[in-house]
């Protein structure tokens, strides 16, 4: 116990000697913190919309006004020619074209029938679909009005009409920060752990103090640990100051536990840390170290559900994400927060995050070779 | 000149002799490029969705039938009561309810209306906005082609083309983002702790009293590194095509060119870093923890720049991903050329000039 007493001791000096590093720890993470959430927003708004009218009658104009009116179109070009709102598709000024033919009013009163074109942008799949269905349903509806102007009907409606009502359950007013800031304080707490004890081992190597400690009869289980609880505080520490933004900044306060956040967490920062230690413990350099910390990083984070959905995912990712101790910290932060999942909830996770945490520390305290 | 190829020989020897660095290096891009090309993607699909089927009448089956047949729901479970619904929901597998009342196929044929009922889960507020809309479309197609068999005038009918990219790939808005960061974040690191390295191992203090340029010290640090890239470079272009289906719309020459251009940004804001920074750790630190996540957040792959509140917008612009992500979208993708793509070009060479010209005002001659 006393061996590990002075070795905690002299992590943590290292750690405070070096001021500049230790305020990157803490400033990096709140900085990113209170600005990436205002970024995080996937809400289909301000389509920007060229509009070609050949026919200029007055059913074109109602149209167009009734759809400059519903708030999710931008009007960025009128009346110019086909080719000029391509340009503006080409240059991003435009991400939709309506092109109303000349004789749209004639034919849609004499011939019962008549055509409008569309072209959309697909590069983003899911703002092209989304764009084209906001305006479709709106011309379906003025093509109700128009309807409804001319025949008198009867009874009841003719047309089959079917409500849709929903409703949006855990985050009525669906915002988006509430979903993305856990999220992001978790990305945060894992790169931080992660980077930090992954060059730590390396780089006794490589200055050559991790010799003196190899003659020196510490252990390698006390050694794996001196290393593993400093870091293993400063994340808590982070984590708290993150939980605090988020409550401060954006005023989020679980639905759940607080408790069972932090049961969580501890755990999580175990394997987080100790697969650092981990990749510490194969590489012969820092760069080495931090170019397959990177490697896993991007990965963990990529595929971590944060930005995409798992459900979308191929299955053999899907496959990946299971071995993603991010993708588990991720869904029970969600969990706890906006739906107020407790312990019970969690079992399965929980479970799953310990036998990384022992896996990993245990592969690293393996792999850690006091003779060189 | 010969002092010069001697030292961009000597960073060679460094990146050769390090073999485990140089493999992780060039295999990277080609991992990292596969994977998330083929499985990032922000459309919903295969969402599994519960059914509360009260009327169980031929009409719900046919509307659920179309659910099921389209690939954005798998219909998992039918539920008979609603406290169900929030107990499958605290689970989290289940990420849209629709609840279908009774007499709906009665309703429906001698009233002409009906009602569905739709919730969502919108702990992701993205994932139900979209699911709901998809379901809603489903339904409204559903209703549109009872309706169109009833012949009803004064219809206007909407033809529609997806231009580029007519089967909504997630790949073509992926692949150019996934290029950004990729070719950002290694050529960054990778220059980002050359020096510092040499700081720490004290070999700095043996070139800093030799007689050669500061200058050229730290650009001939990051010609192997700059070669290394047009390797990343050619991968990844390889890949894109033939792996990942991605065609090179516009000329090739041009995206080779912009590529290099940020390729040399990188290098450049890797150097400026590497003069900053005290120890590798802290070098490590600011170009992977400090770059990773602005990189995926504002250069505008993952989420659209134009929603974003004006401070962030802002932010976005001293991205370099942001205007080299913008520029293989157009080259690649829409296929247009210089003329549609210099203002990018201009500002991504201005960065270029920025960052080096810091790097080598920073560079101390003296040693601390």
């Amino acid at each position: 116990m006393r061996t590990l007493r002075y070795l905690l001791q002299k992590e943590f000096r290292q750690i405070f000697r070096d001021p500049s590093i230790l305020r990157l720890i803490f400033i990096m993470p709140v900085i990113q913190l209170i600005i990436l959430p205002f970024a995080a927003d996937y809400e289909i708004k301000n389509i920007k919309l060229a509009v070609i009218d050949h026919d200029h009658s007055s059913y074109s104009r109602n149209l167009i006004a009734k759809i400059a009116s519903s708030g999710y179109f931008i009007l960025t070009n009128y009346n110019g020619s086909y080719s000029e709102a391509m340009n503006k598709i080409e240059h991003d000024k435009a991400d939709l074209i309506l092109e109303i033919p000349a004789s749209f009013e004639k034919e849609l009163v004499k011939e019962n029938e008549s055509k409008l074109f569309m072209a959309v942008n697909a590069i983003n799949g899911v703002k092209a679909g989304l764009g084209s269905a906001y305006l479709r349903s709106i011309i379906q509806d003025y093509n109700k009005e128009v309807r409804t102007e001319w025949i008198q009907f009867p009874r009841f409606d003719p047309e089959t009409n079917i409500a849709v009502t929903y409703s949006n359950w855990f985050n009525s007013s669906m915002n988006y920060k509430i979903f993305m800031v856990p999220g992001i304080l978790v990305l945060l707490l894992t790169m931080v752990g992660a980077n930090l004890t992954a060059i730590n081992i390396v780089r006794e190597k490589e200055i050559g103090t991790i010799e003196q400690i190899n003659v020196t009869p510490v252990s390698k289980v006390h050694f794996i640990l001196g290393k593993l609880i400093p870091f293993w505080i400063l994340g808590l520490v982070v984590f708290t100051l993150g939980l605090g933004i988020a409550r401060l900044f954006y005023g989020i306060t679980p639905a759940g536990n607080i408790f069972t956040i932090y049961v969580f967490a501890a755990i999580y920062l175990l394997a987080v840390l100790g697969l650092g230690l981990l990749i510490s413990t194969y590489a012969d350099n820092q760069q080495q170290a931090m170019l397959i910390s990177f490697f896993l990083m991007m990965i963990f984070i990529l595929l971590g559900g944060l930005y995409t959905s798992i459900d979308s995912m191929p299955s053999w990712a899907k496959a990946i994400t299971k071995a993603n101790p991010v993708s588990y910290f991720i869904e029970v932060i969600r969990m706890v927060v906006l739906k107020g999942s407790g312990l019970a909830d969690i079992k399965s996770q929980l479970l799953t995050i310990s036998g990384f945490a022992i896996v990993l520390n245990g592969w690293a305290v393996l792999n850690y070779h006091k003779r060189s | 000149m010969k002092q010069f190829f001697a030292f961009v020989k000597k960073e060679f020897y460094h990146i050769f002799r390090d073999r485990r660095t140089m493999i992780i290096l060039l295999a990277m891009p080609v991992v990292q490029i596969i994977i998330f090309g083929f499985a990032l993607t922000n459309e919903v699909k295969n969402s599994k969705i519960a059914i509360w089927d009260q009327s169980k009448d031929a009409a719900t089956a046919s509307l659920i039938n179309q659910l099921e047949a389209s690939r954005y729901f798998e219909v998992e479970q039918s539920i008979h009561t609603a406290k169900e619904i929030e107990s499958i929901f605290q689970k989290g597998e289940i990420k849209l309810a629709m609840i279908l009342p009774q007499h709906f196929d009665e309703d429906l044929r001698h009233f002409n209306k009906a009602q569905v009922q739709l919730i969502a889960d919108a702990s992701d507020p993205n994932v139900a906005n979209t699911l709901t809309n998809y379901a809603s479309a489903i339904i409204m197609d559903y209703q549109n082609r009872i309706t169109h068999e009833k012949k009803l005038p004064y219809t206007i009918t909407t033809e529609m083309r997806m231009l580029y990219n007519p089967e909504l790939k997630g790949a073509y808005n992926f692949v150019p983002g996934v290029m950004a960061m990729v070719l950002l974040l290694v050529c960054t690191m990778m220059t980002a702790i050359t020096i510092v390295r040499e700081k720490e191992t004290g070999t700095m203090e043996v070139m800093l009293v030799s007689p050669a340029n500061p200058l050229r010290i730290v650009i001939a640090k990051a010609v192997p590194y700059f070669l290394l890239s047009m390797v990343n470079i050619t991968t990844i272009l390889l890949l894109s095509v033939f792996v990942l289906d991605v065609p090179v719309n516009g000329s090739l020459v041009l995206l080779v060119g912009e590529s290099l251009l940020f390729t040399l940004v990188s290098l450049s804001l890797g150097l400026l870093i590497s003069t900053k920074a005290g120890s590798q750790q802290t070098a490590l630190f600011i170009s992977l923890v400090g770059l990773l996540l602005p990189t995926v957040m504002l250069s505008g792959f993952m989420f659209p720049i134009e929603n974003m509140p004006l401070p962030l917008r802002t932010v976005s612009n001293i991205v370099p991903a942001r205007w080299y992500y913008s520029i293989v979208k157009s080259v690649m993708i829409k296929g247009i050329g210089l003329n549609a793509v210099w203002k990018e070009t201009l500002i991504l060479s201005g960065m270029l000039i920025f960052f080096l010209g810091l790097a080598i005002k920073n560079f101390k001659i003296r040693l601390a």
